[in-house]
């Protein structure tokens, strides 16, 4: 298992190394001239080049790349172009409120969506099934801002029951925060809802059908003894990586969802650097959302690996 | 008080299955009806399709979810489980029925440990937790499992497929059943541990007078285990007696096809041809009104075609569901026995093919694996190397590199007496030609989307050169020499059977003017009747054109029938090489004399069995010395731990690679063969 | 043990497949998603000419609730709802298809180039392919589209090359299945070249995969576009674009007193919910008939 992880670690460094020089390319390829696009078309030239130098944008595009990924890995990201303030100062904050949207909609949507696929696959081909792939399947499908938009109209507009606005007033707690986290984290959960439930389903079907289960029930074990014991140990495993990898789809969708809800997260921040072209932001933003993919995937890794013990006892990769 | 008598561990009576396909019932089983007494053993055999599985599924109740019995009863140890509540159904499996099925891999969860999954087996009756452990342990040991205790506390993967199976039997016998049900349990095993594993089962069985049911496409192995037979064809019971009674002296002439189709005795290609069974079995759900083997029967009559025959009671429980079972013995051949005779080989002029010192070493992860060690052999024209040797042994490594789709590591391959290039790529289109490959399974070696003509046209233009009027003249040539019927050329492969499969993919090998030919297990995938057909096939081709084969197969019938010479592989090494007799006869090398006894025929008795202890070591960490010594039943000493012997020629023709003198190896087998006889 | 077919077994293959055509005729799903497409295709192309008024015309009363004159309302510049979530569809079912299609070509290339070659052209792909999937579609395309500017085209080229390492990994790992199959050694061993072995032997034996990719992916794409337009970086003004509507209309939701004047969001949204689920189900229907 030591071997598989030391593998998985060392590929997900090779990985993050791409994605570093990937996401530092693409912004490189921003129109205009760094200074320019701060100050503006009206600021003399010696004041742009004298900005340029400032901020380092007149090196060799080499040593801006090694400067700023040292200065990253040191959890230094620079000064934001816009504000001119340390990135980190306005990054960390975003990342956690991210941190704390995501959480809410993981927290609702696993074991709902797992029910659910279990459930469904167990009633294979039957009315149940279909009811629950079916509606799976399309509240997947609609994009999260506008699954969003019928939460609104229904919760905050017409029942009001829940605040439209995401942001909390200062100073409300946890609970309350939690409130006010639920409409954009539900819109997330009808997003990804689909998407695992369907892998569980699959991976239930896939169990219920394995000549282990067949040997399980001729012993006669009973039924919940056979799904408790040995078809849902074996079909959730590969939902597990899914879970994973949905973060990735989580945070992307959270710069729709951060913007329909006015929500300060970090989703929002890379918009809003965008938008402006305020590089550094936008580097660090972008690389920060690969590194917290990454590290969810490893997690996964790490706990397949665990519970797999095809891996944990060697034999296969 | 008297005993109760004993329920019959299982009884059909008027079975009758469907499976549910697009919206209609398809007959499976037709009024099937057979018992299995207390303590007997029961076999089943059949070519596939006709509802062996689908039996034993029946008879535990576990049939797939489209399937139904629609009539007739299942009882299993006096109770009908066709009418059980599922309360009484799960206590039925705890207690009285088992079963257990092809592959072992499979059988058992990956992510339980061995000792609590047997365990369930106890605890499932209400057996206490410790007391579970003690008894796994015990059946543990019974199955012959050394260090039980390592392996309770190990994962099914940790293990190798002769251990897995032991184990899944472990886990059967361990509720004292009255009725053990068998589904192929060794197919898929190699021969010596399929011998194991069926020695454990007879032992068992002996010991325990469980009653067993033993399902199984192999006549050999039937004959092997079991009391009485029963003959399945097209879901129908067609002949039913005891073991040898039926084995030696059929009466149906499906049974009777069944067992000349099989080359056993020592035939060999140049005493004459297979007999084959003709036609196909009637796809699922077709209305038969007749006799169910009415089209593939040599003997039928009018009366066959309308009239369903009865079970003709023929001696003491031997039945025959044929109008003209007397006749049966004397079915007429479907191919004559003396078709053109091979040539004598010529051994004198330059080999077709040369390989010399071959060599392949995968690299995995740190570990190096000799897949093949420094494998000389050659082969004239005109002649056939039968290459034999366990799963793992490099066989198919050793005819890749061949064939330049391996790149071996050492060594060289020469044609006409040139060396080729190692690399597929870099090779002549002639050499390219020259060496084919008909591959093990069919409907992976052709491509699915393509027609036949395009699959034979392709390889005719890259094979042969060959384009427009002069391609299709030779499109018509080619499957004609494969007795493959035009009509098929407009067809997909999955429009057709394996054998027809086969021919297409024979026909592709020999689009161009092959020299040699590799032949990887192409029947094993095959229905006996079936291989017959196509190793009469590879004969005639051979007659035809005067080339060579390299036929690796683990099935030792088929390679007698079909070798001129005989190369023994383990683990990579090359151990004997020699003519087919003397290799088959003896003396020969102690690993062949075990693979050769580990084979279980029809013709019963014979030899005696040699078994092989442990397990296969890794090509990846041979063993040091003779890389045999740690399974060799004749090792001498140290000498065998020690010094890996040379490949010496013994006599004429016959290379070997043991520290026991020739003579010596005579006098020892002829000694057992003496004792046995 | 293969089982034996008979020699009617052509005609019961032929059969087959023409029960899966059937089935896909038959099956509710597909027709369902079928018909919802259909019907905003028809809508893309003649819903000017259908619509009661001009998408463009601002001279109506804003802010008019449902009912009346005006169906679904009318916006805050005064144009009818209604008429413009009829042809709200038009540019969507453009970029959408067009991207898709340049995902599935490109992917289905370096999926069949990284799974047939392995070895180290598929280690190096491979690990560019994770880093690419290891950032959210949405932040790509963002700042793709930051850096080349937003237009139709770049729309098309920047979804369509986002996806392909996506479309790829699916196209890899079929082939992977497929390459070790013994047809494959077959044609090496007449010496076909690698190009005809991965486009001729092994394409069409992974297209059913591709086919259920594309229309996921399909789905994918207007899912995307729709977030990329509300965010603004993706079909621009004027057009009445369904994402567009809602972008510029959700902050008015904030207006209790008008009851958020939920009609200018709700509709357009409703539409693209249509649609996209339409495609989901037809990509659920094609894929169940493909399986059996
Ligand atoms: N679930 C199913 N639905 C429809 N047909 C089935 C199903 N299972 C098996 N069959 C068909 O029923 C027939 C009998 O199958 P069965 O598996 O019992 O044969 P078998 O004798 O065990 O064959 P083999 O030697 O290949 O294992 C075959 O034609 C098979 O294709
Ligand atoms: S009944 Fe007729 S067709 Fe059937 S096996 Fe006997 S002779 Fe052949
Ligand atoms: S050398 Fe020794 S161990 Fe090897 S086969 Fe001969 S007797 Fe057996
Ligand atoms: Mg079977």
């Amino acid at each position: 298992m030591a071997r598989f992880l030391a593998n998985r670690l060392a590929l997900s460094i090779v990985t993050l190394f791409i994605l570093s020089v990937i996401v530092f390319a693409a912004t490189q390829l921003l129109p205009g001239d760094v200074g320019r696009n701060v100050l503006g078309p009206f600021a003399d030239q010696k004041s742009v080049d004298l900005f340029n130098h400032q901020v380092g944008a007149d090196r060799p595009l080499l040593v801006q790349y090694g400067d700023w990924i040292w200065k990253f890995l040191h959890g230094d990201m620079g000064r934001s172009l816009q504000y001119q303030v340390s990135v980190w100062s306005l990054l960390g904050p975003s990342l956690v409120n991210s941190l704390k949207l995501a959480a809410e909609a993981f927290v609702l949507v696993v074991p709902l969506s797992i029910l659910g696929g279990v459930a469904a696959a167990l009633r294979r081909g039957r009315l149940a099934d279909r009811a629950i792939t079916i509606t799976g399947l399309s509240l997947t499908a609609v994009p999260e801002f506008v699954s969003a938009i019928f939460l609104i109209v229904a919760f905050g507009v017409f029942l009001t029951w829940l605040p439209v606005n995401a942001q909390w007033p200062q100073g409300t707690g946890l609970v309350g925060q939690m409130r006010y986290l639920l409409l954009p984290s539900l819109a997330l959960v009808m997003v990804l809802f689909g998407y695992i439930a369907r892998m569980a389903r699959h991976g239930t079907i896939e169990a219920l059908s394995a000549d282990y289960t067949r040997t399980a029930y001729l012993n006669g074990l009973g039924t919940t003894t056979v799904i408790g014991r040995h078809v849902l140990r074996n079909a959730l495993l590969p939902t597990i990586a899914v879970v994973a990898t949905q973060t990735g789809y989580l945070i992307g969708g959270l710069l729709v969802i951060e913007k329909l809800f006015n929500y300060n997260g970090i989703g929002q921040r890379i918009y809003i650097a965008a938008q402006n072209k305020d590089v550094t932001m936008l580097q660090s933003g972008v690389l920060l959302v690969g590194v917290v993919y990454l590290v969810a995937t490893f997690i996964a890794d790490l706990l397949y690996s665990v519970l797999n013990p095809r891996i944990r006892f060697g034999s296969v990769e | 008080m008297t005993p109760e008598p004993t329920p019959l561990a299982l009884e059909l009576r008027d079975l009758d299955v469907v499976y549910r396909v697009r919206g209609q019932d398809r007959q499976v089983l037709r009024g099937l009806t057979l018992t299995v007494g207390s303590g007997e053993s029961y076999g089943l055999v059949g070519e596939s399709g006709c509802g062996k599985s689908t039996t034993a599924l029946a008879a535990v109740q576990y049939l797939p979810s489209n399937g139904r019995v629609r009539s007739g009863s299942i009882n299993v140890a006096g109770r009908d489980v066709v009418r059980l509540s599922r309360a009484e159904l799960r206590k039925l499996r705890a207690t009285e029925v088992s079963m257990v099925y092809q592959d072992p891999s499979q059988a058992l969860n990956p992510s339980i440990k061995i000792g609590r999954q047997v365990a369930a087996v106890f605890r499932v009756r209400g057996i206490g937790r410790d007391e579970a452990e003690e008894r796994t342990a015990a059946v543990l040991r019974h199955v012959q499992i050394a260090d039980v205790g390592s392996v309770m506390n190990r994962y099914p993967h940790q293990l190798s497929g002769g251990m897995q199976q032991r184990i899944v039997i472990a886990m059967a016998l361990a509720k004292d059943p009255a009725l053990l049900i068998l589904d192929e349990p060794t197919t898929g095993l190699d021969a010596t541990v399929e011998a194991e594993v069926l020695d454990l089962i007879a032992q068992l069985q002996a010991e325990l007078r469980t009653a067993v049911l033993f399902v199984s496409h192999n006549l050999g192995v039937i004959g092997k285990m079991c009391e009485r037979v029963g003959v399945l064809y097209a879901g129908r019971l067609v002949e039913e007696g005891p073991v040898d009674v039926v084995l030696q002296n059929p009466r149906h002439p499906y049974t009777v096809g069944l067992i000349r189709c099989i080359p056993r005795g020592g035939v060999r290609k140049d005493h004459g041809r297979l007999d084959t069974i003709p036609g196909f079995l009637p796809p699922l759900g077709e209305e038969l009104p007749g006799c169910v083997f009415v089209d593939r029967c040599g003997l039928a009559r009018e009366i066959c075609h309308t009239v369903e025959p009865p079970l003709y009671q023929l001696g003491e429980h031997h039945i025959s569901r044929c109008h003209f079972h007397e006749e049966a013995p004397e079915l007429p051949r479907v191919i004559p026995a003396d078709l053109g005779q091979p040539l004598p080989l010529d051994r004198s002029s330059t080999a077709l093919v040369r390989i010399e010192d071959l060599e392949k070493i995968y690299r995995q992860r740190g570990h190096t694996v000799h897949a093949v060690s420094g494998v000389s052999v050659s082969i004239w024209p005109g002649e056939t190397v039968g290459l034999v040797g366990e799963s793992g042994s490099g066989k198919t490594t050793f005819a890749r590199a061949l064939l330049g789709l391996v790149v071996p590591t050492a060594g060289t391959v020469e044609v006409d007496g040139r060396v080729v290039p190692p690399k597929l790529a870099r090779r002549s289109r002639e050499d390219v030609e020259a060496l084919q490959i008909v591959f093990q399974n069919p409907d992976s070696a052709l491509n699915r989307r393509h027609t036949v003509r395009r699959i034979l046209r392709r390889a005719l233009k890259k094979l042969a050169g060959l384009t427009g009027t002069a391609a299709a003249a030779r499109l018509l040539d080619l499957v004609q020499s494969v007795r493959l019927a035009e009509r098929y050329l407009t067809v997909r492969p999955n429009q057709l059977s394996g054998g027809l499969k086969q021919r297409v993919a024979i026909a592709r090998a020999f689009a161009g003017e092959p020299r040699l030919v590799v032949c990887d297990e192409p029947t094993s995938a095959l229905d006996v009747s079936v291989q017959a057909a196509i190793l009469n096939l590879l004969v005639e081709l051979q007659v035809e054109r005067r080339l060579s084969y390299l036929f690796i197969s683990h099935d030792l019938g088929v390679v007698r029938y079909l070798s001129d010479r005989i190369a023994v592989l383990y683990l990579g090494r090359l151990m004997e090489l020699g003519p087919a007799d003397v290799v088959f006869d003896g003396p020969h090398h102690p690993y062949t004399e075990a693979l050769l006894s580990a084979v279980p025929t029809i013709d019963g008795g014979g030899r005696e069995r040699i078994r092989l202890e442990g397990e296969i070591p890794s090509a990846a960490n041979p063993p040091t010395g003779c890389v045999f010594h740690t399974r060799c039943p004749r090792k001498i000493g140290p000498i065998c731990e020690q010094e890996e012997p040379p490949l010496v020629t013994v006599e004429r023709d016959h290379m070997m690679r043991c520290h026991i003198p020739i003579e010596e190896l005579r006098r020892l087998q002829q000694d057992k063969d003496a004792i046995t006889a | 043990m293969s089982t034996i077919a008979s020699p009617a077994a052509g005609s019961e293959a032929r059969i087959a497949r023409r029960e899966t055509l059937r089935q896909l005729l038959r099956s509710p799903t597909f027709l369902t998603g079928a018909a919802i497409v259909g019907f905003w295709v028809f809508c893309a192309v003649f819903g000017f000419a259908i619509a009661p008024h001009d998408p463009q015309d601002q001279s109506f009363t804003p802010l008019l609730r449902p009912g009346g004159a005006h169906l679904l309302g009318t916006d805050n510049l005064g144009r009818d709802v209604f008429s413009r979530v009829l042809v709200g569809a038009g540019d969507i079912l453009k970029v959408a298809p067009l991207a898709t299609l340049l995902g599935i070509a490109g992917g289905t290339v370096i999926g069949l180039v990284t799974g047939y070659f392995r070895g180290l052209v598929d280690n190096v792909i491979s690990r560019i392919v994770d880093a690419w999937l290891a950032l959210p579609v949405i932040v790509i395309a963002v700042t793709a589209l930051v850096a080349l500017g937003a237009s139709t085209i770049t729309l098309i080229v920047v979804i369509g090359v986002v996806f392909m390492p996506i479309v790829s990994r699916t196209v890899r790992a079929a082939v992977l299945g497929e390459r070790q199959l013994e047809y494959v050694q077959a044609a090496r061993l007449r010496g076909e070249r690698a190009p005809y072995a991965m486009f001729v032997e092994i394409l069409p034996n992974v297209m059913g995969p591709i086919i259920v990719e594309a229309t996921v992916r399909l789905g994918y794409a207007i899912f995307t576009v729709a977030g990329l337009t509300f965010l603004g970086f993706g079909v621009q003004p004027p057009s009445p674009d369904w994402a567009l509507q809602i972008s510029d209309g959700y902050s008015l939701l904030n207006d209790t007193a008008h009851q958020g004047n939920y009609w200018i969001v709700l509709f357009p949204g409703m539409a693209v919910a249509s649609l996209v689920i339409g495609v989901n189900l037809i990509a659920d229907g094609i894929s169940r008939a493909l399986e059996r």
